[in-house]
């Protein structure tokens, strides 16, 4: 475990947990923002049969850090009419949120933040910071385009928590647990041991649970995809309406906390569906630390592995994003309530009917 | 050794630090010159019109309201679904019939048009051969 290396390191506990909770901070928030950031600018560009950034680095490589150096010199304008107070913990607010899930995001083995039984209820959870958070900034701004884009994404993360609820409750339901650690742990092996293929257990009821659980997969990733506003559900920031949505009226390096956050964001729905569905940080073809025999190597593995599928979901976040138009806020709304809640249900009870029999 | 929700809550410190740290860092390298038009609401370039705090979609209280009711009831579900099996299939039952009654209260607001975003016309109640005598009774 790395919190008992950086236990004999320092010794003392304090200073152990302090330096591992920065670690998600420093060796994998804010580098993948860099490169996300990037990364989006080139996808988006590439789809398009554009070059995106080019003239910062080799192919635009330091665009990102030109952007925050930017960013940092840009003046820091709270609007006469802002409430003042919540203008200011708004941004402090969202970010914790983003950041506290990844206390129980199982990196790899050796590296989870926190190993709490309640795993996935407590990420679930700390979304409901950012919910806080988006709505304080848009009534906070004091502009009718913030309040408008806070009052629809605080309507959409809410509306589209409960079908990722109902899906998570269905792993709960297969496996008995609420630790992630654990849930990685169960799905171990190679990759048609991952839940998305019915998970550990043999026989019949695998077969059975295949179909359903990539249902519930699909389900899972639509919802998530919305929780972080993303197109096609981007009606909260709608660009040709809505200026930006709730971030209107900030700049500078609130703005850019904003936007670390949707990007922390982006990548922490991802790492939950990985966690839950695609085995967590297992690696679908074994590990080289096996092969020769060195294990200190398997961790390391385990979090690119991690990382690659997270990534892999990231991507194709950004793939949506130019394939699907917009949709309506009544299309939004429909779709959650009327078929993926209905659906998510009638899943839960077949997988119950399943697990008792 | 801190417990493990101990380490969450230094997560949520840190996450705070780092955002104040951020902002205090960026106040002594950027500019402060405000202007009466910089500190004006954002209007695309206009003088804002009337009160930002407009009147917006009843909609969204009857969403918020839905989520409560779904959001407590899947609460009460997580404890159910980590000790189901124990029980076998009476233990299923039990949570079957909850989800049974949460579905009906979800059948009832589908039919009540609570999850349309437009909502559509109340359809009142009719009997078809007493409709005609209600019509006269209101034109009496």
């Amino acid at each position: 475990m790395i919190y008992d290396f950086f236990f004999k390191l320092t010794g003392s506990n304090f200073l152990a947990d302090v330096i591992q909770s920065l670690l998600p901070l420093f060796i994998f928030i804010l580098p993948f923002a860099l490169f996300a950031v990037l990364f989006e600018r080139k996808v988006s560009a590439h789809m398009q049969d554009r070059l995106g950034p080019m003239r910062v680095g080799y192919h635009g490589i330091l665009q990102t850090i030109a952007d925050i150096l930017k960013l940092i010199q840009k003046e820091d304008i709270i609007p006469t009419l802002a409430d003042k107070p919540l203008f200011n913990i708004a941004p402090v607010l969202v970010f914790a949120g983003s950041y506290a899930a990844f206390a129980a995001i199982p990196f790899s083995s050796a590296f989870i933040g926190s190993n709490i039984d309640l795993g996935v209820i407590f990420i679930i959870a700390a979304s409901g910071f950012v919910v806080a958070g988006i709505l304080m900034a848009g009534w906070s701004s004091n502009n009718k385009y913030s309040l408008l884009g806070a009052m629809r994404s605080a309507a959409q993360i809410i509306s589209y928590e409960i079908p990722t609820v109902l899906v998570v409750l269905s792993i709960i339901m297969i496996t008995g647990t609420t630790n992630l650690l654990t849930l990685s742990e169960m799905q171990t092996g190679h990759f048609w041991n991952w839940m998305i293929f019915g998970g550990p257990q043999m026989g019949l009821a695998k077969f059975i649970f295949i179909p359903i659980m990539i249902i519930n997969f699909v389900i899972i990733y639509i919802s998530t995809l919305a929780e972080v506003n993303r197109t096609p559900f981007d009606i909260p920031e709608a660009e040709s309406e809505l200026v930006s949505g709730y971030h209107t009226e900030y700049s500078g390096m609130k703005f850019a906390m904003f936007f670390l956050s949707e990007y922390a964001n982006m990548f922490a729905v991802s790492a939950i569906v990985t966690a839950l569905f695609l085995g967590g940080y297992q690696s679908p073809v074994g590990y080289l630390g096996n092969l020769f025999g060195a294990h200190w190597l398997i961790p390391i593995e385990q979090f690119f592995w991690f990382t690659a599928k997270g990534i892999f979901f990231v991507f194709v976040q950004m793939w949506l994003r130019w394939t699907l138009p917009r949709l309506r806020v009544d299309q939004l709304m429909a779709l959650c309530w009327k078929y993926l809640i209905p659906i998510a249900f009638v899943n839960l009870l077949i997988i119950g009917l399943i697990t008792v029999l | 050794m801190l417990i493990e929700f101990g380490k969450v809550f230094v997560f949520l410190l840190i996450a705070i630090v780092f955002v104040i740290v951020a902002l205090i860092a960026a106040k002594f390298i950027r500019p402060a010159r405000p202007t009466h038009e910089k500190m004006l609401t954002y209007e695309c370039g206009e003088n804002p019109i009337g009160t930002p705090w407009v009147k917006f979609n009843i909609r969204f209280y009857v969403v918020a309201l839905i989520f409560l009711i779904f959001d407590v009831e899947v609460v009460l579900l997580i404890p159910w679904a980590l000790v189901y099996k124990g029980f076998g299939l009476g233990g299923f039952l039990v949570g079957a019939i909850f989800l049974f009654m949460l579905g009906l209260g979800m059948a009832y607001e589908w039919r009540k048009g609570d999850l349309e975003w437009v909502k559509p016309k109340v359809i009142l109640p009719t009997l078809k051969n007493v409709q005609v005598d209600i019509k006269e009774d209101a034109a009496a």
